[in-house]
């Protein structure tokens, strides 16, 4: 019965209608209003999309709950969604995020709260779109609307470099995505249909190939972002509203990388194999330098944001290292762990950097600052607040029992098939990421009391202590038994390794 | 005696602007409403009976000099809606500065009649009696706020360069003529084919020339110039209404003209439109960024508009031609919008042109601003906005077309061009707004605005008919 429902649309345009639905309380006096019905569109999305996973069936790579409509026909574009392995547990993770963020800005958000509240909702749809189109036109739309929302929330609740913040973040992306926009209709023009999944099958000469490679690269490292594009991504964090860093960090990167396994690997396997010493360089640039970054950062929301274009670093190495192992072992079984293990990254990253930011923004929302310095001893009249701090710093930091671990060491076991040096760079990041995590945290959270303002703050209230709650549950069962995420990815990723190592150079 | 019935809606609207002038005289000031009304009727039945007229197949009469086809039809339709669209929003405008007169509805009725003339024009004498019919109304309507002297300098430059190209079309004209023999389109084309070597020189001048004067009329770089200062200059009204609607007729004018009589010179005039859509997407964009005046920038945004429609003609294709009609309707529908919430902004003695003015408009009316903000999203091209689908259909027929490397260069532009269109939305959304004046205006402005721009965003999610219309009127 469930299954006969379009469940994906219903998904993406249950958060997008209850956006719309929320702007019409839109007069001050009826921001709680707003709020509630928010919540409810946030929820009823959440649960509409645990279907997915219940009905999902582990045993196949092929698409599933698959919607196909012509929607342009001049164009043969398709309204085509579907969820395999790798989307579907992103869905979930935006689902769940958006609930949170909702209740996070619950009482800080003071003017505008029904457009702010709109603004995440409908964001929470597209952003569900980009992981569920099949259509690369729809794709790109779900991709690009999305930014209209991000811009809007850096830029109207934002701090006060918010202007340049968010102008920046949006020109950015939008560089990105256009040369990818012109790579896809450049394979329109070569096999006279947009499904991603027929771009899966189409041959392409090696300098196609690798123009088209370049294209995607370009518009997916600026979201991820990875060095050298990475520069908007701690000036958008920095200025945007807690939720605003929240949902940027941890679904927003994620459709950069998601995009490399969705796009560049399967439709241009040959030059991602030849590029691959290139992707890698610039993984490991993330991961050590960016680490580098991130500890000499005053700012704490700044220092997070540097953290993460880290960690995402492992994401693109776990993909990129396959080429590599591949080559080394002749087989393909043992690059699968790398890839599993990004995307094990992917969502467990999206849990950790949500709740970090989640932390600076509670506290945030007490002294008003961001600032190291400002703090010191928090852990004295916040006690049960410093617990979560420092749980969520840690599995930052990779700590084993946290989800964080998990994805960070299934990477670095296959580097050490691919090379040992790459290994051995990519697993420095353990010593530095708890560096820069753990220092921060003795200084924000440990020692004495560094001023009045820090000895006069309240602990978490209910509100706060419901959401770092949830967040830590989530952190501990999938550093604990992460077999049930990693059992939904099986088919996928085994499928996806055939299908990136195989060549689609034509027949000469 | 040639058939007449293709031609009814010309005769048609021909007959009306004549009577509202006459009945205008009778009218008071009080009751010039009926003038407004009754032009807006006319309008109505003319798109009905363009409609009614309608046959698959083309048909030509006056010995071939007038066609009426699909392509025609379908762009005279839209012609009509955007200046009945342009009548409501002026309205208030008009009023406001106590010129609210029957002359410019009557002037704004021919130049209708200069673009149905001009859009089913089959032969170079008719192309040019609907062009100078279009433009001698628009010089007129520009001027038509005599005590402003703005408007009077506005009206000089646009006259004066309009004369000029004008002049260099029917010299490019007259040169095709003479090599070929004849002023028919269908007779060009033919006379055209295996025309011998001594020739080609003098009919490559005639063609020059004729890629000259439509470059004008459209404002295509470098003869552009005008563009600027008469938007500028011109009453908003006027300027929504020269910026939207002639710019369907000038489409439909290089349609006939070049890609119908000189199609087979293609590999020539590809190269000139190559490099004035590119300087017009350069030119556009990046001086766009520099304006204070929304009504000039958005004159360097048109500009750069120009040059991504220039694109789809140059593909050459029937995809890029289709292409090309597409953007040209979408444009004009969001420019249309554009100057809509101009005008609505603006009250008697204050014009509402500065960028500055659009400050805080998401506080004074959070509905207008999200209009906007559409609009803005459309024209920098951004999805689920129509403008998106537009630039979409372009680049496809490009890339088809075998020229990526333009493709990637006009998408290049597009990003310069986003940063002007943000800065409008940043100001409505993220500034405190300076000026506090309740915005007022009449129900059917408000009206037929919130549809223009829900209609943006609308046609952006299911675009795939209006597409397919175009598609099938080039066919």
């Amino acid at each position: 019965m469930l299954a006969d429902l379009p469940l994906l649309s219903l998904v993406i345009w249950t958060p997008i209608l209850g956006g719309v639905l929320v702007l019409f309380a839109s007069k001050e006096e009826q921001a709680g209003m707003a709020k509630i019905i928010a919540l409810a569109a946030a929820v009823i999305t959440f649960l509409l999309t645990i279907p997915l996973y219940t009905s999902f069936d582990l045993a196949t790579h092929q698409m599933q709950f698959v919607e196909n409509t012509p929607w342009i026909s001049a164009f043969n574009i398709n309204y085509h969604l579907g969820v395999d392995g790798i989307s579907m547990p992103l869905i979930l993770l935006t689902a769940f995020t958006s609930i949170l963020v909702v209740i996070a800005g619950w009482d800080n958000i003071k003017h505008k709260t029904a457009q702010y509240m709109a603004a995440f909702l409908i964001m929470d749809g597209l952003m569900i779109g980009v992981f569920a189109a099949l259509d690369s036109i729809l794709f790109y739309v779900f991709w690009e609307a999305m930014l209209i929302p991000m811009f809007l929330i850096i830029g109207i609740w934002g701090g006060e470099r918010r202007v340049y913040a968010t102008i920046k973040f949006f020109l950015y992306t939008f560089l990105g995505s256009v040369f990818m926009l012109v790579a896809l209709i450049y394979m329109y023009t070569q096999s006279g249909t947009f499904g991603i999944l027929d771009f899966h099958g189409i041959k392409l000469g090696m300098t196609e190939q690798i123009l088209i490679f370049l294209a995607f690269l370009l518009a997916f490292a600026v979201k991820v972002p990875m060095w050298p594009v990475h520069t908007w991504l701690p000036d958008a964090h920095v200025e945007a509203p807690t939720g605003g860093s929240v949902i940027l960090a941890a679904i927003m990167l994620k459709m950069g990388t998601y995009g490399f396994v969705r796009f560049s690997m399967p439709i241009t396997p040959d030059a991602a194999q030849n590029l691959d010493w290139l992707m890698i360089t610039l993984s490991l640039i993330a991961i050590v330098y960016i680490a580098f970054v991130a500890l000499v950062q005053k700012d704490m929301k700044k220092l997070i944001a540097y953290s993460s274009i880290s960690h995402m670093g492992f994401v693109t190495l776990g993909f990129f290292v396959v080429y590599m192992i591949a080559e080394n072992t002749g087989s393909v079984q043992g690059a699968a762990m790398g890839i599993e293990g990004a995307l094990v990254q992917m969502i467990s990253h999206g849990f950790i950097s949500g709740a970090m930011f989640l932390c600076i923004g509670v506290m945030y929302d007490r002294m008003h600052s961001r600032l190291i310095s400002d703090y010191g001893g928090v852990a004295n009249t916040m006690p049960v607040f410093a617990g979560f701090m420092v749980f969520f710093a840690m599995a930052n930091a990779g700590l084993p029992g946290t989800s964080g671990f998990v994805g960070e060491f299934l990477v670095i076991l296959s580097a050490f098939k691919a090379n040992f040096w790459i290994a051995f760079l990519a697993a420095t990041t353990l010593i530095f990421g708890a560096a820069y995590t753990l220092w921060m945290v003795k200084r924000v959270i440990f020692g004495e009391v560094a001023n009045e303002k820090v000895a006069a703050l309240k602990d978490l209230n209910n509100r706060e202590f419901f959401i770092l709650g949830t967040l830590a549950v989530a952190v501990l069962i999938l550093g604990l038994w992460p077999a049930p995420l990693l059992d939904v990815m099986h088919a996928t990723v085994d499928h996806l390794v055939q299908q990136i190592t195989t060549s689609k150079l034509p027949n000469l | 005696m040639p058939d007449l019935m293709p031609a009814l809606p010309e005769m048609f609207l021909l007959t009306m602007a004549c009577i509202i002038l006459l009945a205008d005289l009778f009218i008071s000031d009080k009751n010039r409403v009926f003038t407004y009304l009754l032009s807006l009727a006319t309008l109505g039945v003319t798109a009905a009976l363009t409609v009614a007229m309608h046959t698959p197949e083309p048909v030509y009469t006056f010995d071939g000099s007038f066609v009426s086809d699909t392509m025609g039809d379908v762009l005279k339709v839209f012609v009509y809606l955007v200046t009945a669209v342009a009548f409501i929003y002026s309205r208030d405008y008009l009023l406001a500065r106590n010129i609210f007169k029957g002359e410019y509805f009557v002037l704004g009725l021919f130049a209708v009649l200069g673009m149905m003339v001009l859009i089913s024009a089959h032969s170079m004498l008719t192309i040019y009696l609907g062009l100078e019919l279009l433009s001698l109304s628009l010089y007129a309507m520009v001027a038509f706020q005599r005590d402003s002297s703005k408007a009077t300098e506005a009206a000089m430059k646009y006259f004066v360069l309009g004369a000029l190209a004008s002049g260099m079309l029917l010299y490019g004209m007259s040169l095709i003529y003479g090599i070929t023999g004849t002023l028919d389109i269908g007779g060009v084309h033919t006379a055209i084919i295996g025309l011998e070597d001594s020739k080609q020189m003098v009919l490559g001048l005639g063609l020059v020339l004729v890629i000259v004067g439509m470059a004008f009329k459209l404002g295509a770089v470098p003869f552009h110039m005008w563009m600027p200062d008469v938007y500028h200059g011109a009453p908003t009204a006027v300027t929504l209404f020269i910026s939207t609607a002639p710019k369907i007729a000038a489409f439909a004018m290089i349609m006939r003209l070049l890609v119908e009589g000189l199609g087979d010179l293609h590999a020539q005039w590809r190269d000139i439109l190559i490099i004035m859509a590119v300087l017009s997407m350069l030119v556009g964009n990046v001086i766009a960024i520099a304006q204070t005046n929304i009504k000039r920038m958005l004159a360097y945004s048109t500009i750069s508009h120009v040059g991504f429609l220039l694109l789809g003609i140059l593909a050459g294709t029937q995809a890029g031609y289709s292409a090309s009609m597409f953007y040209v309707i979408v444009y004009a529908l969001m420019g249309m919008g554009g100057f809509g919430v101009i005008i609505l902004l603006s009250r008697s003695g204050f014009e509402a042109d500065k960028l500055d003015d659009f400050k805080g408009l998401n506080d004074r009316s959070p509905w207008f601003a999200f209009i906007m903000m559409i609009l803005m999203f459309s024209m920098a091209g951004v999805p689920p906005a129509l403008g998106f689908y537009a630039k979409l259909a372009v680049l496809q027929a490009v890339i088809g077309a075998g020229l990526a490397w333009l493709a990637v260069v006009a998408v290049i532009f597009s990003i310069i061009g986003a940063f002007y269109y943000l800065r409008i939305i940043k100001l409505m959304y993220f500034d405190k707004a300076e000026d506090t004046n309740p915005i007022e205006t009449s129900t059917d402005m408000k009206v037929v605005l919130s549809a223009n721009g829900l209609g943006i965003l609308f046609l952006g999610l299911a675009p795939g008919s209006l597409l397919a219309l175009c598609t099938a009127a080039i066919g």
